[in-house]
């Protein structure tokens, strides 16, 4: 491995969180951006065709280096590592709105889930996967939320944009014959 | 559900239906349904019926069958929603006048909204994808909050560290002991000594009683004597001023009655 690999790796492997491209490039001014992102690629290959137990992943707008799935089962046995737990239906139904819908205030998600919502955006609030952004300029001035960084992060999304467009949704309830 | 072989009782009869159940006691914790809209959803799914030509009044008769059998009777939401099902009923019964163009279907607004949280629940299943695929791998560290700075690791020789605990060692190697010796009160003894100076006369004071040498002891089953003669009403105490000494005046038991 080239020496500006080994310091990309170096860096990510000291990291618990995904490191911005922008970062990356701190670490060695020198390096072009084209050198950074050949680099990364070479450092994936690395991992992918020499036959690693880690990962490297584009995550969350930057690197991270990952252990790769086949391995989770046995780190978590050992009780080396515990996977983070997964939120209830309705908590993701409350996300998934606000990913869309962002900055949005809490009526508009009641309105669409057809459900109160508060206690599930604090419990949201709480695990940092939103925020709140600013303020509606309606009566009350009404808090608004977003996603946050670490939303990215824990569904693997490279940016927000990775989620399918509204239009792109398939609509699985297709008109169906008249019945009767 | 095959409820629907009978529509022709589903108007009134969905109301009466919901009217008969009574107060049951309620559950409002569904795994099956995140809320009336799902519950919608599904009933429309499981009944075949298309979205855009929803036939409210079979609808709405099993999403009243299906809250009632679920015993979803008190949860607001989905009384709601049948409300609005009932009263949209009611709308489609409403004779049209006038050209068909201006005739606004009253379903439409409740069509939009299910196409959008049909479309929430494909994003759902997406995050949950997504969601479990980075769940199973692991990052170095998994940080559950963020924002708080890793500190630092202590850096300290062997030598430093044996040379402190030496310090601390010499520190305190002789421990200083404080021996507490409790020391009994004589209230017993007290109260003779009081009654006896009083006997013969109306006042004594304070000082009378105790000695300037006095052991902190005595002085305290003084205290104490005094105090339980007067609850037994043998005499009276009395301090005209603050600090000033205490006066002590006799009160036998037969003056009060």
């Amino acid at each position: 491995m080239i020496p500006l690999v080994k310091l990309l790796e170096a860096a990510l492997f000291a990291s618990p969180r995904p490191i911005p491209v922008a970062e990356l490039s701190a670490l060695a001014p020198e390096a072009s951006p084209a050198e950074i992102a050949a680099a990364l690629d070479a450092l994936r290959e690395h991992y992918d065709v020499d036959g690693h137990g880690v990962e490297l992943a584009e995550i969350g707008g930057g690197w991270q280096i990952l252990t790769r799935a086949e391995y989770t089962e046995a780190i978590e046995r050992a009780q080396l590592a515990a996977r983070p737990q997964r939120l209830s239906a309705a908590a993701l139904e409350t996300l998934a709105i606000i990913a869309y819908r962002q900055p949005i205030g809490r009526v508009e998600i009641e309105e669409i889930r057809g459900v109160a919502v508060g206690s599930i955006l604090k419990s949201l609030q709480e695990r940092a996967l939103i925020d709140v952004v600013g303020r509606a300029e309606g009566l009350g001035r009404p808090l608004l939320y977003g996603t946050t960084p670490l939303f990215l992060e824990q569904f693997a999304l490279r940016h927000l944009e990775e989620l399918p467009r509204a239009d792109e949704l398939a609509i699985a309830l297709r008109p169906a014959p008249q019945p009767l | 559900m095959s409820e629907d072989g009978n529509l022709r009782g589903a108007g009134a009869g969905a109301l009466a239906d919901v009217d008969e159940s009574g107060p049951a006691s309620f559950v409002v914790d569904l795994p099956a349904y995140a809320g009336p809209l799902d519950l919608l959803l599904a009933l429309i799914r499981d009944e075949k019926v298309d979205i855009y030509d929803i036939p409210i009044a079979r609808i709405a008769k099993q999403f009243l069958l299906r809250i009632r059998v679920l015993q979803l009777n008190d949860a607001a939401e989905y009384l709601e929603l049948a409300a609005r099902l009932l009263r949209i009923k009611a709308q489609m019964l409403l004779p049209r006048h006038g050209e068909v163009e201006t005739w606004e279907d009253p379903r439409a607004e409740l069509v939009r909204r299910l196409l959008e949280y049909q479309q929430m629940r494909e994003v759902v299943d997406i995050l949950e994808r997504r969601g479990d695929e980075r769940r199973s791998r692991f990052a170095r560290a998994y940080l559950p909050d963020s924002g708080e700075a890793v500190a630092a690791p202590l850096a300290l020789s062997l030598g430093e560290l044996l040379t402190a605990v030496d310090r601390i060692l010499r520190v305190t190697r002789e421990p200083t002991v404080h021996t507490v010796v409790a020391r009994t009160l004589d209230v017993a003894g007290a109260i003779s000594i009081v009654r006896s100076l009083i006997a013969g006369r109306r006042r004594a004071s304070w000082g009378e009683l105790v000695t300037g040498d006095a052991e902190p002891w005595q002085i305290l089953s003084m205290l104490l004597a005094l105090l339980e003669l007067a609850k037994l009403g043998e005499l009276r105490l009395a301090q005209p001023r603050p600090f000033a000494s205490v006066e002590i005046e006799n009160d036998p038991p037969g003056e009060i009655a």
